[in-house]
């Protein structure tokens, strides 16, 4: 009997995060859009609804009635099955990131019967309560990378192969100072569950005393992301569109999706691991974490249009011989302080 | 139901292991090494070990295997074809392979290095009172594995410099 509620009540947590994540996707384009052509003095869209607000319904619409050309590719199963590891590889962490403090309340009655639901965390604002749920998190992230590497590998398509061969040696160049940054925040907390992490930021947030980690992270997240200016896999003026130049319709789409759903996902860890995560006064913990979390979206809007894009080698520079030193010299930092001050 | 799992996750991870060897495709033969990683993950989740499942997945599922795709890819191998003859002459020297590394699992299995952990059936309980995978596995290598730790980290940072030195072009 409790099993059924613990289930449904986990499926109604799912459906809860996928629809606004979903949600919050499509608006995250209309959002790049709107903020681009704000920072370049143009309207952006604002012919959809009021102020454009329908247009990303318009665009969906559009992508869905397109035409999915069949190319004859010479792997046609691994080209169809590229667009969604990268998407579910984008949209799966979310399920370890608390997004709120509690949503249902702690015992519920069913016909009469009386349910416990402190237990397995089911009452609190995330999906799965994992004990390495940081470690989750960077496992899976990471292999949206196989969907880059596969979709150029098998479009059978010189531009589209350069765009996944560059992804690979990206992923390997920032992947190491993304999880070393992490460490130190994991130090400070003494924990590798999220909610703890989170709750350990009542006081102050961790950007506070990790500061360079914070910084590092963000940077690397970036690379990880793959935004400008580390958006080299699909940069328009060598590679047409890199990896999805041979893809059209709906799994062009799943791309687009696991684009912006990437960025959504890893501005929500930023927030979660250094930004105090839901926590904050007043508003409800659900709004904080929403409004931290759009706030560091915009600013990888921002940053596309300040910075202009770094060539290939600049980055597997930047990435081997500054982040990486940094963020190690962070840990040793780190390390210290928690030794006299701890 | 766990006994379930570990049938689906092993037979996963033998189907997958033997088609990396016998795929005549070399990217496809990395893209099935992939997922005999993540059924190894699964087997080790089974374990209550989620450290070593996560890392496995991170370590060699993420990042090792991209490195191998990306080599691959760069040295644009061709598939090997019908013609099969040299693959079936390497096969005679498998069934030796195949007999010294079943001795060499016995022997890890049987040594008294194997004693360190939990035995069989209080792999929870022992987790729970180390203070989660994390901990334990961190406790591990800083007191009784130690040296093999270290020792490890010598030969991967000797094999690193060797690399260098291998790959850098002599300058007169």
């Amino acid at each position: 009997m409790d099993w059924i509620v613990y289930g449904v009540l986990t499926l109604v947590k799912t459906a809860l995060v996928l629809f606004i994540l979903l949600t919050a996707v499509a608006y995250a384009t209309l959002m790049e859009r709107k903020v681009l052509g704000f920072m370049q003095l143009r309207l952006g869209p604002n012919r959809v609804g009021p102020w454009g607000l329908l247009q990303p319904l318009a665009d969906g619409v559009k992508l869905f009635f397109k035409e999915d050309i069949a190319l004859p590719v010479s792997e046609p199963r691994l080209y169809a099955l590229a667009p969604w590891v990268t998407a579910v590889a984008a949209l799966t962490p979310f399920a370890a990131i608390p997004f709120a403090d509690t949503i249902f309340p702690e015992t519920v009655s069913v016909f009469g019967r009386t349910v416990d639901l402190t237990v397995y965390g089911i009452h609190r604002g995330v999906i799965a309560d994992l004990p390495g749920a940081v470690l989750f998190i960077l496992a899976i992230s990471s292999l949206s990378t196989y969907g880059v590497v596969l979709g150029g590998w098998a479009s059978d398509n010189r531009y589209s192969l350069l765009g996944g061969i560059r992804v690979t040696a990206q992923m390997i160049s920032y992947e190491l100072s993304l999880g070393m940054a992490v460490v130190g925040v994991l130090m400070v907390a003494g924990s590798m569950r999220l909610t703890e992490i989170v709750e350990a930021q009542s006081r102050l947030p961790f950007v506070v005393y990790q500061p360079l980690g914070f910084v590092l992270f963000l940077t690397a997240a970036f690379a990880e992301a793959c935004r400008t200016p580390f958006d080299l896999i699909e940069c328009e003026n060598e590679l047409v569109a890199g990896y999805h130049t041979e893809y059209s319709s709906m799994k062009f789409a799943l791309f687009q999706l696991a684009e912006y759903a990437h960025i959504i996902t890893v501005s929500a860890i930023a927030v979660t691991l250094y930004l105090g995560g839901w926590q904050g006064p007043y508003l409800p913990s659900g709004a904080w974490f929403a409004l931290k979390t759009a706030a560091l979206v915009f600013f990888f809007i921002w940053v596309r249009a300040t910075y202009p894009r770094v060539r290939f080698d600049q980055l597997m520079h930047f990435g081997w011989k500054v982040l990486l030193p940094l963020s190690l010299a962070n840990v040793v930092a780190t390390g210290c302080f928690l030794m006299i001050w701890g | 139901m766990e006994l379930f799992l570990f049938v689906v996750f092993s037979l996963i991870t033998l189907v997958s292991a033997a088609a990396v060897v016998w795929h005549p495709h070399p990217v496809k033969s990395a893209l099935f090494l992939i997922v005999t990683f993540f059924a190894m993950g699964g087997l080790y989740l089974l374990m209550q070990a989620e450290f070593i499942a996560l890392m496995q997945v991170l370590v060699y599922a993420g990042a090792v295997m991209v490195l191998f795709l990306f080599v691959i890819m760069l040295l644009n191998l061709k598939p090997r074809g019908e013609d099969r003859s040299a693959f079936r002459k390497r096969l005679r020297w498998a069934a030796p392979l195949i007999l010294v590394f079943l001795g060499a699992a016995l022997t890890a299995v049987t040594s008294p290095l194997a004693q360190l952990g939990p035995s069989a059936g209080q792999g929870v309980g022992w987790v729970e009172s180390q203070g989660g995978n994390v901990r334990a596995v961190g406790r591990a290598l800083f007191t009784h594995a130690f040296l093999p730790f270290e020792v490890t980290s010598v030969v991967l940072l000797v094999a690193v410099v060797g690399v260098i030195v291998l790959a850098k072009k002599e300058r007169r």
